[in-house]
Formats: structure tokens, sequence, C-alpha cells
């Protein structure tokens, strides 16, 4: 037996319950207009269903930390990669250099 | 990982580990060692998981900042019921793959083949509603390019945008096989790690017909698992981002 407990089957059934919910959740708010909010609710749900997933099913809250530190860092890496590519997307065309000559 | 897990170097526990304690592998002092080291070997992976995925994940944001038009719309010709199924099969799948392993901490051997076969079913029932909407893009003339038998055709569909010019229209065209680039790239991508997911929970299935796992080793079980949840995780994201873009588009 490991050193910690066997999660019970109740706990697993209420995370996919949680996650079936999240779905219907995130299929309904899209056919709801709100403009630009419409990618904020989209990518919230889908962050929380992803942290249930993490959380539970990949049993990160069993984990160590090094481990726990290693996944974090992944996801870390990914907001910096898109982070900084979007950064210099949007303020590319804002920057107006001075002309030759003036 | 650690050296070919599965394999029981000590004679310890084969058809049947219930009877004795298990030894780690000769470079681990404890189970737990083990099975941490495990752990964190497959973590590191899944991390070169998220950049690659991430990378296409880049791509879609920068594309769809550039073509938001288009993209919804080509979005909308997705078929939301069935991705949406797909999301639910999935997650389905992710818990009979924690229950699996919950089986195995539990030494219930045959629960855990239960749930793999069930893992199993769930993962070929994501593939068959994917090969179905696949062939609906094919018939569709949604599939980018032009060597096909099948050329690349979207027609406009939004009243706003029809009336705009034909070089704009032609423009139109080539963003919106942009965005079904990315939902092929991505959604095959996802889709081949399901394949290799099946063609791994099928040597587990024999593994665990064979006794190999109990509730003192289970981990090539467990590592699985934190696969198969990745890939869950993926899709959990692919489904609002490339079906229900343009869910409101009109």
């Amino acid at each position: 037996m490991s050193e910690h407990t066997v999660t019970p089957v109740s706990t697993y059934v209420f995370v996919f319950l949680a996650l079936l919910v999240g779905t219907g959740l995130t299929v309904f708010a899209a056919r709801v207009d709100l403009g630009w909010a419409n990618n904020i609710v989209a990518m919230t749900i889908a962050v929380i269903k992803a942290t249930l997933v993490l959380y539970f099913f990949m049993e990160l809250r069993h984990s160590t930390r090094m481990t726990a530190i290693t996944a974090a860092a992944g996801f870390f890496w990914l907001v910096l990669m898109i982070g900084m590519i979007m950064m210099d997307f949007w303020s590319r065309h804002s920057i107006v250099l001075p002309v030759e000559g003036k | 990982m650690a050296s070919s897990p599965l394999v029981d170097r000590h004679g310890h526990g084969v058809g049947g580990g219930h009877h004795g304690r298990r030894h780690p592998a000769h470079q681990f002092d404890t189970m737990e060692q083990q099975k941490e080291s495990s752990t964190l070997g497959m973590w590191l992976f899944l991390v070169t998981e998220i950049m690659f995925f991430g990378g296409l994940f880049t791509t879609y944001v920068v594309y769809r900042t550039m073509y938001p038009a288009a993209f919804a719309a080509a979005s909308s010709t997705l078929n939301v019921p069935l991705g949406a199924l797909n999301t639910a099969v999935l997650i389905c799948s992710s818990l009979t793959m924690a229950l699996a392993i919950r089986s195995a901490q539990v030494n219930w051997r045959k629960g855990t083949m239960i749930f793999l076969v069930l893992t199993m079913v769930l993962g070929g029932v994501f593939l068959g509603v994917k090969a179905v909407e696949y062939h609906d893009k094919f018939v569709e003339h949604h599939v980018p390019g032009h060597s096909l038998n099948t050329p690349f055709n979207f027609v406009l569909e939004n009243a706003h945008e029809a009336g705009t010019m034909q070089a704009a229209d032609a423009d139109y065209r080539r963003h919106a096989e942009i965005f079904f680039s990315l939902y092929f790239i991505m959604t095959g991508i996802h889709a081949t790690h399901m394949i290799i997911g099946l063609g791994i929970l099928a040597v587990l299935l024999f593994y665990s017909w064979r006794g190999k796992f109990d509730s003192e080793y289970y981990n090539p079980l467990e590592m699985t698992g934190l696969y198969w949840h990745f890939v869950d995780i993926v899709w959990i994201f692919l489904f609002p981002l490339l079906y229900l873009l343009g869910a409101n588009a009109h």
C-alpha cells in the first residue's frame, strides 16, 4: 500500500460529473453572444476543467513538490511562449520608427 | 521511467505479486523512490508534450487574431454536437482510466482489466466519431489543399461578408483554409496520441492479465494514466477553440 490512502470511487465520479457539467456549460456559454468575453468564459471553464483533471485524475494533489514544480514549469513556459509572441504581435504595428533625415 | 518496469527482475510477484513484498529495480532504494522517479520522468515527457501542442496553440492564437471573421465562419461549419459528444466520451475514458489504476491499488485485477477495456472502447468511440467528422469535411470540400480529389472550397455564408469584393472573397477563403489546416493538424496529432495510447493500453491489458500489477507495483498503469489524462486536457482546450468559436457567428 502506498503512503497515501486510495482515493474513493466517489471522488473520481464527482470530478467526472463536474467535468461533464463544465462541458455543458461551455457549449451553452458559447451560444450566448458575449462579444470578446466569450473567449474569457470559454478559456476560464477549460482551465478549471484542466485543473480538475490535473489535480484529481493526474494525482498532482498527492505528488511530490518536485513533480508539481515540473508540471507547473511546463504550463508556465506555455504561458510565456504565447504571451511573448502575442506581445510582439500586438505591439509591432504601434511602434513608429523615426523617418530618415528628419 | 525505470528501465523496463514491466519486467520483474527479481522473480517476485510474477503471476501473482500479492504474496510477498515487491523489490524495486536495483538503482532504487525503495518502491516509493522508484514510483516518484517514474512520475517525475513521465512529467518531464509531458512538459515536452505541452510545448509540442503549445506551438500549435500559439499558431492558432496568432492566426485567429489576424483573421477573426474567417476563423469564426470556418469554425461554425464544425459539428458541435459530435464535438461535445467526443468531449464527454474522453472525460468518461479518463474516469475509467483512473478507476483501472484504483483497481490495481486495491488488488482487484479483474477490475483493472475491465476498466482498461472500457477505456480502450471509449478511445475507439472517440476515434470513430472523429472519422465521421473527417469524412464530412472531405464531402464538404473543407480539407485544405488542391491536390486531393476534393479541392478546398469555402462558400461564404454570412450575409455581411457576402457583399464584399471578389479579391476579398479569395482572401477570405484562404484564411478559412488556414483554420481548417490548424483543425486537421491539431485534431490529427491529438488522434495520433489517442492511437498510441490505445496501443499502450493493449500492452497494459496483457500485463494485467498476466498479473504483473498489484497494490505495490502499478507504475506503468499510473504513467499511462498521466499520458491519457494529458491527451484529455489537450482536447478540453481544442474543443472550445475549434468548435465553439463560431457558435454565435450567425
